[in-house]
């Protein structure tokens, strides 16, 4: 964006200067898809039903995109978070419910996981060659086959039951006027921490930079190292929050649960205008994107739509996303080589 | 006319170590009895089953690309099967092809879009994936009306596709291995072949050269969405039914296997031996376990681990090629490659 | 070595990217068995000049005459049939490939194995190991090792021995030595002299000055899109031409505005 455009425009140019940023363009996408399911599912998907089911939905992956999205900002993947979700989920079943220890115990222990398998996934990115899907995939398997071999051999199940105490439970799994999750404001809090890391910090700069160039990034003298696992951390971090979120909710928690976040939380954040290659990507786009994947996803329920041509309307939707960012992204660097 | 030296630098030759370390650990540590894991049928069905697949993802990601589809197209292929020839009780053989016409229609779509945009293949055939899962559930609900369907295919059907050969042994490994051969013959022997790995080298440069490289990238989705296809046709056979499936896990069992095998992820180097082996030493670890007195809950685990030494080992011996010097010349500088 | 009709001729080449004129007014020559460099800092147009040339682009106005005869390159392969080959700074080897592979990406050359053609490995090997041989390196010997595990130099020298083999008759280097220590560079600058012996025009783009002395016999400077000087060798000095390449002021003087800065 040039400093002419908006300093001889007033206010058509800023909102010139706006829509030429890539959140524009999911933001534009969000709001029409909203209407388009306002328009099919009446007053109940406007009102609290619709808002507090789709809210649900955006904030569990919403929490775990967020850090999903800075890694692939960075250049990396993280396929883990699949894994780490029902451990976390387990552990604090297994510490509070099996051995009936306080809940916060609970809580301490399934958040370290989840910063322990980060920590294992950022050492193994930065310390090898091998290239952070093929890493991630296998700390996937590995914290699976962990979750389920301690699962079945402490509990004798797959899955586990737990109930939580009243603090627990108020602040992380109640529901809000009996709808809205508590998560929801956890997420809030994710967002305004995430945005202040990446766009107001020094840090979010070196994100970007490790995402355009990883050597140019460390001759800068930015600790790429560090950064990596930090990053990471966050989202094992993250999953291992929801999991535990989701624990404290429903009271129970399964080995199989969570491999349905990987790929939604992909899709969030590429419906956000991250680049896959790394290097691109703002925090509102990722939240933008996250509440379009969970409208659609949810308010396929209220349309009258058949549910089950609901894959092929968010499969749909992913693609058409991906293609007009890519559109977007072609008119706003047509606009910057415009000579002047 | 084997040059011994060229084996240890193929893409294979790590490949065959993990298959072995892992035999061995199973030996020593599992207390498996390597005369009752040899042939037997567990394990067998599903690396045959994994493996077609695992070949045409495999010089996709040779090729510079990658294909997630595959996840939904195995039960597509299945559905489309067991819904015009079980549901609807056209002829068997208009199913088979059915099913087969959809992997080529999804694997043009996944291969126009690589290269009309520069969306990466990774998320446009995550998009055709989701898009795929729901087209199986809604045809299989809106159609018939249920998540299952069955289907009883006549015998000469049964016989090619879903026989199990003395009562244990599905009939797929012997395409699995078929078709492992041909495509062995096709990528290390012959010209199109030798485009695959330039495309995945570098595209413009291989594009400057002449090759076709947009046609050979359709082609190859097309193969990999049609082999996916086919699996689902031979498992409805045999099954007799077909479902709407749930599980994704193929998906991740196709890239361990074909990273395992020596196929790098950037692209431009692999081999379709590596990826069979690399299919037989997921499959091992897999099933393996049964035999073994190692409680099977830990399997994961041990693919996890697995998995990371394999491609670190694979890592070293990429490298050892690449900075080989002839014995009798003094050693040269050797070259950063990263 | 001669003073034939040129091999390649720009006339009057403008080239503009919407609203952006690249190149102005562009005319050069290049004669079979001359080595033509082409000089000009960053951001002076040497790319899509190069691009014109090779048919990636198309120019807006002016021609491009092959032989004397005014051609039109729809696309890179028309300009290849056409005999101009392109050697790119990074890439047009595979690093992953054997050396034999390599060489061949695109034209392998077969052998009839019962009804199938197969790739012929041997002769692949063999043709490219001499090929590469007799541009002078002679560390290669084995047509099955990585491109990956040749130095940056011995790639180069392998891509211009390639073009050569090939039936390439203009040659475009494109920076060969910008990434290469001083041996390796030398290395590449004989080559490009012995693919001026076999009579190829060449045009070696550099901002080397040093370089580009070593083995042109002509040379054009590029600043801003237009051709601001063109002289034979040993009509300027050193310092006259790296003045040309600083947009006319001299080094002497940008010097003293450095250390007037500090």
């Amino acid at each position: 964006m040039s400093t002419d455009s908006i300093a001889s425009g007033g206010i058509a140019a800023r909102i010139a200067g706006f829509v030429r940023r890539p959140e524009a363009g999911t933001l534009a996408g969000l709001i029409i898809v909203y209407v388009v399911f306002a328009v099919l599912g009446g007053g109940l998907f406007i009102g609290a039903p619709g808002w507090s089911s789709f809210l649900n939905m955006a904030a569990e992956v919403g929490i775990i995109a967020l850090p999903v999205g800075l890694l692939m900002i960075a250049g990396e993947l993280d396929i883990s978070v699949g894994a780490v979700l029902p451990a976390a989920s387990l552990t604090v079943a297994i510490i509070s419910g099996h051995y009936d220890l306080p809940v916060y115990y609970g809580v301490a222990a399934a958040l370290a996981v989840g910063l322990m398998v980060g920590a294992i996934n950022g050492f193994l990115v930065t310390r090898t060659t091998i290239p952070s899907l093929i890493i991630t995939i296998g700390t996937m398997f590995g914290t699976m086959g962990l979750t389920l071999g301690f699962t079945v051999m402490i509990a004798g199940s797959t899955g586990v039951f737990m109930t939580p105490d009243d603090i627990s439970r108020a602040l992380l799994g109640q529901f809000v006027g009996g709808m809205f999750r508590v998560t929801i404001f956890w997420w809030v809090a994710f967002v305004v921490g995430t945005f202040y890391l990446l766009h107001i910090s020094r840090w979010g700069n070196w994100v970007f930079a490790l995402g355009g160039d990883r050597e140019s990034a460390r001759n800068a003298g930015i600790p790429t190292r560090r950064l990596t696992i930090g990053l990471y951390m966050y989202s094992g971090f993250a999953a291992a929050f929801v999991g535990v979120s989701q624990v404290i909710t429903f009271q129970s928690a399964q080995v199989a649960a969570g491999q349905s976040f990987i790929f939604n939380s992909i899709m969030c954040v590429v419906i956000g205008g991250v680049l896959l290659t790394g290097g691109a990507g703002t925090v509102f786009g990722i939240v933008f994107g996250t509440l379009t994947f969970a409208i659609v996803n949810q308010g396929i329920f209220f349309s009258g739509i058949d549910p089950n041509f609901g894959s092929i309307i968010i499969g749909t939707l992913l693609l058409a996303a991906v293609l007009s960012n890519d559109s977007f992204r072609q008119m706003a660097l047509s606009y910057a080589s415009k000579k002047s | 006319m084997i040059n011994i030296r060229v084996l240890l630098h193929s893409p294979a030759a790590a490949s065959i170590l993990s298959l072995i370390g892992t035999l061995v650990f199973y030996v020593v540590f599992g207390g498996v009895e390597l005369g009752q894991l040899v042939g037997a049928a567990s394990w067998l069905n599903f690396a045959a089953n994994l493996g077609i697949v695992a070949i045409p993802v495999g010089l996709l990601m040779i090729a510079g690309e990658l294909d997630i589809s595959i996840g939904a197209m195995i039960p597509a292929g299945a559905m489309a099967t067991a819904i015009i020839s079980g549901y609807y009780e056209l002829p068997i053989i208009f199913g088979i092809l059915g099913a087969l016409s959809i992997g080529v229609i999804v694997g043009f779509i996944n291969g126009m879009l690589a290269i009309r945009t520069t969306v990466p293949s990774l998320i446009i055939t995550l998009g055709t994936l989701v898009v795929m899962q729901g087209v199986v559930l809604s045809a299989s609900k809106l159609l018939t009306g249920e998540a299952s369907v069955a289907l009883l295919a006549p015998d000469w059907a049964k016989f090619l596709f879903g026989q199990l050969i003395g009562a244990s042994h599905q009939v797929i490994i012997i395409w699995w291995v078929a078709i492992t051969v041909v495509l062995a013959f096709v990528v290390h022997l012959t010209r199109f072949g030798n485009w695959i790995f330039a495309m995945g080298g570098d595209r413009e440069s291989a594009r400057n050269t002449g090759i076709p490289v947009d046609r050979m990238t359709i082609y190859l989705f097309i193969l990999s969405a049609t082999s996916a296809s086919f699996v689902g046709v031979c498992q409805a056979i045999l099954f007799n039914s077909a479902q709407v499936s749930g599980g994704m896990n193929i998906i991740f069992n196709v890239i361990v296997s074909v990273v395992v095998g020596g196929v790098l992820l950037t692209g431009g180097f692999g081999s379709v031996i590596g990826i069979f082996m690399g299919t037989l030493t997921f499959a091992i670890v897999n099933q393996g376990i049964y035999f073994t007195q190692i409680d099977r809950n830990w399997s994961s685990l041990i693919v996890g681990v697995m998995l990371l030494l394999a491609v670190l080992m694979n890592e070293s011996f990429r490298k050892m090629a690449l900075n080989y010097v002839g014995l009798k010349r003094t050693k040269t500088k050797a070259v950063e490659n990263e | 070595m001669s003073d034939n009709k040129a091999v390649i001729e720009l006339r009057n080449i403008d080239k503009s990217f919407g609203h952006i004129d690249v190149l102005q007014n562009v005319s050069l020559k290049v004669n079979a068995g001359e080595v033509l460099c082409l000089l000009g800092d960053n951001g002076a147009g040497k790319s899509t000049l190069i691009k014109t040339m090779s048919g990636a682009y198309r120019p807006t106005r002016g021609e491009i005459l092959m032989d004397g005869v005014a051609t039109h390159f729809e696309r890179p392969r028309d300009a290849q049939s056409a005999g101009i080959a392109t050697v790119h700074q990074f890439g047009g080897t595979f690093p992953l490939m054997s050396i034999g592979r390599s060489f061949f990406a695109g034209v392998e050359p077969t052998k009839q194995w019962g009804p199938f053609h197969i790739f012929d490995r041997k002769k692949a090997n063999e043709i490219a190991v001499k090929a590469v041989q007799d541009f002078g390196i002679t560390r290669i010997n084995d047509g099955d090792r990585l491109v990956g595990g040749l130095s940056g130099g011995e790639r180069q020298s392998m891509a211009i021995a390639r073009a050569v083999h090939f039936g390439a008759r203009v040659l475009i280097l494109d920076e060969p030595t910008a990434a290469l220590g001083v041996k390796q560079a030398a290395h590449v600058l004989r080559i490009v002299n012995q693919a001026k012996r076999r009579g190829l025009a060449v045009v070696f783009i550099t901002h080397q000055v040093m370089h580009a002395m070593a083995v042109g016999d002509h040379f054009a400077v590029l600043i801003r899109g237009g051709i601001a000087a063109d002289f034979r060798k040993g009509e300027k000095t050193r310092e006259e031409i790296s003045d040309l390449m600083a947009g006319g002021e001299s080094m002497s003087d940008l010097e003293s505005q450095i250390e007037g800065e500090a």
